[in-house]
């Protein structure tokens, strides 16, 4: 069973998923606080899914408030990079450039690129917790 | 014999529980970032800190009692150590709530840690000349919230110490000044 968690914690790594600082979560979970990661992860996709919403909803006004867009997106920018979801932060960043050169079809396929990688991120680690 | 009056007066407390203990330092930690506080929160407890962490500069201000309304919580009871403090929040930013601490004669002396997931030198300068006492990039390591524990904790025990040699000092000179005057 330890095994298998290994595993697949390797996989996450490997295919970029996540990147070293979901290795510096896990540092700080110790007997006391055995959960601390999967607590982090329950807070991370809940701000996100709110995030996700908010853009999702700016971006089909139509109007394209490219200011607000890049703030939601400096926020989801940030709690990715803090939980070490690799893929997610990257496509924020390219998000953000789309946002500063006011190109909307950028925004607009980064996003539905950004919101495959977050699905997948979350299945992934519901996995992962589930097997730990 | 003459009353000595010594050129200034020197209120040396006896009671050293004024003084933080050295192995609790206590840390208000400022960030609107859900997911950042949990970590920051995290980092310091794992740290040795008492943590007290708030979601925005306003609520900041009210906890350490500088909004101008009247609190509870006498500032005088109140011993933050650290203020550790994101810079892009909504409101009011960590730089102006950086300022808002500097300006005030409580707490000016706080030392100030601004933390941003963006390295922009001139950011980074503004706040280090509005005297904060470091920069650091998020996410924020364990390493470095160690250091600035230490470096912190260093500065409190040469206060203290500090204290208390100043207080022998006074009370040789004290005796030394009468012994004179026996003399003479």
């Amino acid at each position: 069973m330890q095994r298998q968690v290994a595993l697949i914690k390797q996989s996450l790594f490997d295919q970029g998923y996540l990147d070293e600082q979901f290795m510096e979560l896990e540092e700080l979970q110790d007997d006391a606080n055995p959960n601390f990661v999967e607590e982090v992860a329950a807070l991370y996709f809940k701000d996100s899914a709110r995030l996700i919403n908010n853009i999702d909803q700016a971006l089909e006004r139509g109007s394209f408030d490219f200011n607000r867009l890049d703030s939601y997106m400096h926020q989801f920018k940030g709690s990715s990079t803090s939980i070490g979801a690799s893929k997610v932060k990257t496509e924020c960043t390219m998000f953000r450039e789309y946002c500063r050169a006011g190109n909307a079809e950028g925004c607009l396929r980064t996003f539905q690129q950004l919101k495959k990688e977050h699905a997948t991120l979350r299945k992934k680690l519901e996995h992962y917790f589930q097997a730990s | 014999m003459a009353e000595v009056m010594l050129p200034e007066k020197l209120e040396i407390s006896n009671d050293t529980s004024s003084l933080a203990s050295p192995e609790l330092l206590h840390v208000l930690a400022v960030d609107d970032s859900i997911v950042d506080r949990k970590f920051i929160e995290r980092l310091l407890r794992v740290s040795s800190c008492k943590v007290t962490v708030v979601d925005s500069a306003t609520r900041a201000l009210q906890y350490l009692g500088l909004d101008g309304e009247n609190n509870t919580v006498g500032f005088e009871d109140l011993k933050i150590n650290l203020i550790m403090t994101d810079y892009s929040m909504p409101g009011m930013t960590g730089y102006e709530l950086l300022k808002k601490i500097k300006e005030s004669s409580a707490f000016r002396e706080i030392p100030v840690v601004i933390m941003s997931s963006e390295n922009i030198l001139p950011r980074i300068d503004r706040c280090l000349e509005e005297g904060a006492e470091d920069f650091l990039l998020k996410p924020v390591k364990l390493a470095d919230v160690k250091r600035l524990r230490d470096s912190l904790m260093k500065a409190e025990e040469k206060a203290f110490n500090n204290i208390i040699m100043h207080k022998r000092e006074l009370e040789v000179n004290d005796v030394y000044s009468q012994l004179k005057r026996a003399k003479i």
